[in-house]
């Protein structure tokens, strides 16, 4: 490694001449002084260096791959069924998807910082066996919400403290919530079902908002995702995630405060939850404690499939809102197709081994091009560590 | 020592070797020829090439054009296992050994003596293993873990498994960088052993006393080009520097001279319970002050502590007299504290993150405000900023957008430095600040130290570079296991000083204490 960095960062030869400059004041975010020093545009170096033929195969990023797949199912599934493309299918076909897009979000943040949440399809659950009993109960909608709310939040806290306080990894505590949480679910409402909801709301989760084929959920989501994408791509807080996510000690080193942002991430992600489990159970007009059930790997497929790297540190939200979409195209079109329930759940698995292994493979056929040849050191060190 | 007439062809040479990467010329007509019974000496900035000739060499790399010869025959490494079949071993800076396998079973990986039966001969193995360290001259037990042993152990192993398998060319790069200064005699006195038992050794270091010390030629690359081959007995250190950087060096160690201010940095019998223990010391305005000790007396650890990454028991710390709590490194950077710490890889720099961006990362708020447009970063801002910190500091870079881990050493630290003097710092803390660095980007790193000092800024420097201490503090500080033992002035600390006190044989404590 360290090598290829010596070759690559030859002197731009441009650079020598103005020693003088050198450990002056810092800038302090003051733009009258950067003249003083000469600040030349950075693209003034790039001339003199010479990248060669590495950096082509970096250009395919895999968002992007994802997002062209999902324009060829898209159009290929038009083709292939006539009711696939009409407006009533996509209205359906994308409120099908309300509960998987919001948790998508949280879950794309927690991702990219290195973290993950098993637990949501369980507080889905608890949230929704929670409306149905405390509805059963006599309680007002209006009531109910925000309390169901406060429980998800207090879900993710659970989560976020076992993980930033005891210092545990995420995979583990949330495996145990998971279980904790669904079974809280059963406590709660045993094996009934509550139905009958008021149809204002129930309306509310599944009518299009007026003149578009877009569920309400939908629109929220939508709103939603355009807010996390600010958030992950130009703000402080996502270049935070994206450091911790990539080397942890490093971004604590730079001072940014790694647990309180995992905790606040967890939070959020079981408030998102909770906020779906409410939305899952308008829209089928039941509550029950199996609601979701297996829920959270299919949000996680949805992830991964965008792009997002399982290991931390990389990933787009465009990536993950592809993959969203492609999960959601290729179950329509199965479910159209009268194609069992087993080949759909085979197709969503193979998405996510390929969704996975393919940037894998891309990156080892890179290396083992770019060093000509396998060596046995670094096999070793790899067995070693 | 000079150069014998050589009647035997070289046991290995490069000939007129040229190489490429894409556009980048990584080598271009090299020559150097290894002979038996030969420490030989690699000099180069970071990015002269020394990797590639050591991958040349190692049947990693393949010539584009010229040879490579085994005993004066030219041949073709088409693999690293070509290499090794040829008698060549690479013993590397940070060596991979299988952590749970026990010494000898790393040695014999995967040509362990069979008994009759085609079990492994256990015993044989550890006979043979006992052999090559008593060979060697190092005591160490064949049966133990690899777990656990220090880095310069396992490069012990790594050289005595290169022995067992009749390695006639050693090539050591780095091997000194994480080493003590007994650990690095002790491998010294081993590969002298191995020279005159008639191996052929390729030592590479950025340490200039140490080619002084244990070589006998040292060949110079410069860009990629080779400069030439000469006894070392016939140079002096100025000679190779002149030779490796193509100009005259800045003298190593620029301190100016400075009338200290006020107190910057005042730390008050601070305690760590188990790791060090009732650290009191100021450092003023303008003042370089180097805390110096053994590895592991626990100066990286006040540091760490001081900075806020991990608490302390008991104590306090004041900037510019304020007190800090325990344990918060965003109040610590908030009250001007900066830390450049000892890892660069781990902790100073997030290595798959762009350059802009880790220099950003200590000013995320900043980077936010100036764009005026409420909590939204400007790209602009972050690249502009970095573009002014990577031209005062003379990074070398292709592009700003390139990820930090393609750097050289050198220029990672630069880039490191950058990201904390970006947050204009009232105290600037440097853990080991040159460390694996090469000499000219050492002297840039120790100007630029000394100027900050000058612009009124209070400096705690730890380094384990003795030469580097008494060259650029004005006072030392020595630790020994976990306590202040001495500070000594500048116009006081000599090697003999300093060392007394980091190894705990003076009785004289300063009024640190």
């Amino acid at each position: 490694m360290a090598d290829r960095g010596a070759v690559g960062g030859r002197p731009p030869t441009g650079n020598r001449a103005d020693r003088g400059a050198v450990g002056g004041r810092p800038p302090t975010g003051n733009t009258a002084d950067r003249g003083a020093v000469g600040g030349r545009p950075p693209t003034g170096n790039t001339a003199g260096s010479k990248q060669g033929g590495f950096e082509v195969g970096r250009l395919v990023r895999w968002d992007v791959v994802v997002a062209a797949l999902l324009i060829v199912v898209f159009f290929g599934g038009v083709g292939l069924s006539p009711d696939f493309g009409n407006t009533d299918n996509i209205s359906f076909a994308l409120g099908d998807l309300s509960e998987i897009a919001l948790i998508a979000l949280p879950m794309t943040l927690l991702v990219v910082c290195g973290q993950v949440d098993l637990s949501v399809a369980s507080v889905l659950g608890l949230s929704s066996a929670l409306v149905g009993k405390l509805w059963d109960g006599g309680m007002a909608i209006e009531t109910i919400i925000p309390l169901v709310l406060v429980v998800g939040l207090v879900c993710g806290l659970v989560n976020g403290v076992l993980v930033t306080r005891l210092g545990l990894p995420s995979l583990a505590v949330t495996i145990g919530t998971m279980t904790l949480y669904r079974g809280l679910a059963y406590v709660v409402l045993g094996t009934e079902a509550v139905s009958q909801f008021p149809q204002q709301y129930t309306d509310l989760a599944v009518n299009n908002v007026p003149g578009t084929p877009i569920p309400y959920p939908i629109a929220l989501f939508a709103v939603l995702a355009l807010t996390t994408a600010v958030v992950l791509h130009a703000t402080g807080v996502g270049r935070s995630l994206f450091a911790i996510g990539a080397q942890e000690e490093a971004a604590y080193f730079a001072g940014i405060r790694v647990k309180r942002l995992k905790l606040i991430l967890f939070v959020l992600s079981g408030l998102v939850a909770s906020f779906a489990g409410i939305v899952y159970t308008l829209r089928y007009g039941s509550a029950r404690a199996d609601n979701g059930l297996g829920l959270e790997l299919t949000v996680i497929a949805a992830v991964l499939l965008g792009g997002v790297d399982f290991d931390g540190g990389k990933g787009t939200l465009g990536g993950v809102l592809a993959g969203v979409l492609l999960i959601g195209v290729m179950r329509n079109l199965l479910m159209l197709n009268d194609v069992a329930n087993e080949i759909q759940s085979i197709v969503t698995g193979l998405l996510l081994v390929v969704s996975v292994l393919t940037p894998r493979v891309i990156a080892i056929v890179r290396e083992v091009r770019s060093r000509g040849g396998g060596s046995g050191a670094p096999a070793a060190a790899k067995a070693a560590s | 020592m000079s150069a014998p007439a050589r009647s035997a062809p070289p046991t290995l040479a490069l000939v007129n070797v040229s190489k490429s990467f894409g556009a980048v010329r990584a080598l271009q007509g090299v020559t150097i020829e290894l002979h038996a019974g030969e420490v030989h000496a690699l000099a180069g900035e970071n990015g002269a090439g020394k990797s590639t000739v050591v991958k040349t060499f190692a049947g990693v790399h393949r010539p584009d054009t010229g040879e490579v010869r085994v005993e004066g025959r030219p041949v073709t490494f088409h693999g690293p296992a070509d290499a090794q079949a040829a008698g060549v071993a690479v013993i590397y800076q940070e060596p991979t050994l299988f952590p749970d396998l026990s010494v000898a079973e790393n040695i014999f990986m995967g040509r362990q003596p069979r008994t009759a039966l085609g079990r492994i001969d256990r015993r044989a193995m550890h006979a043979r293993t006992a052999e090559l360290f008593e060979r060697l001259g190092v005591a160490l037990d064949p049966q133990q873990p690899a777990r656990g042993l220090s880095i310069a152990d396992q490069q012990v192993v790594e050289i005595a498994k290169a022995i067992s398998r009749k390695a006639r060319v050693l090539i050591m790069d780095e091997p000194t960088a994480a080493l003590t200064g007994q650990e690095v005699a002790r491998l010294f006195a081993v590969t002298r052993t191995l020279r005159d038992q008639g191996c052929a050794v390729l030592f590479i270091s950025h340490r200039l006393e140490e080619i002084f010390e244990i070589c006998q030629r040292v060949t110079t690359l410069r860009d990629g080009t080779y400069i030439g081959t000469e006894d070392v007995a016939d140079l002096t250190p100025d000679d190779l520097v002149q030779r490796m950087v193509g100009r005259e060096v800045e003298a190593l160690y620029p301190k100016q001279d400075v009338t200290p201010g006020e107190v910057a940095l005042k730390v008050s019998r601070l305690t760590r319970e188990g790791v060090f223990t009732d650290v009191s010391f100021e450092v003023r305005r303008g003042e370089i002050v180097a805390l110096a000790g053994l590895v592991g007396a626990g100066r990286s650890e006040v540091a760490r502590a001081i900075f806020g990454v991990d608490r302390w028991d008991a104590g306090a710390v004041e900037v510019n007299g304020t007190a800090l709590p325990p344990g918060s490194p965003t109040a610590a950077m908030a009250a001007g504290i900066a830390l450049v710490p000892e890892d660069r890889r781990q902790q100073g720099l997030v290595m798959d993150m762009s350059i802009e961006r880790n220099m950003g990362l200590t000013q995320l708020r900043s980077l936010r405000r100036a764009t005026g447009r409420g909590p939204l970063i400007s790209r602009r801002v972050e690249r502009d900023r970095a573009a002014d910190w990577a031209l005062r500091l003379q990074l070398k870079y292709a592009r700003l957008s390139d990820v930090v881990g393609v750097l050289s050493g050198g220029n990672q630290q630069k880039v490191v430095l950058a990201k904390w003097l970006a947050t204009d710092p009232a105290v600037l803390i440097v853990d080991e600040p040159t460390r694996g660095i090469d000499v000219g980007t050492k002297a840039e790193v120790h100007r630029l130290l000394s100027e900050l000092a000058a612009q009124n800024l209070a400096i705690l420097m730890i380094s384990s570079d003795l030469p580097e201490v008494l060259g650029m503090a004005d006072r030392v500080l020595v630790m020994h296991e976990g306590r202040l033992t001495a500070e000594i002035p500048r116009a006081e600390a000599t090697e003999e000083s300093v060392m007394a006190a980091a190894t705990g044989r003076t009785g004289a404590v300063g009024e640190a204490a």
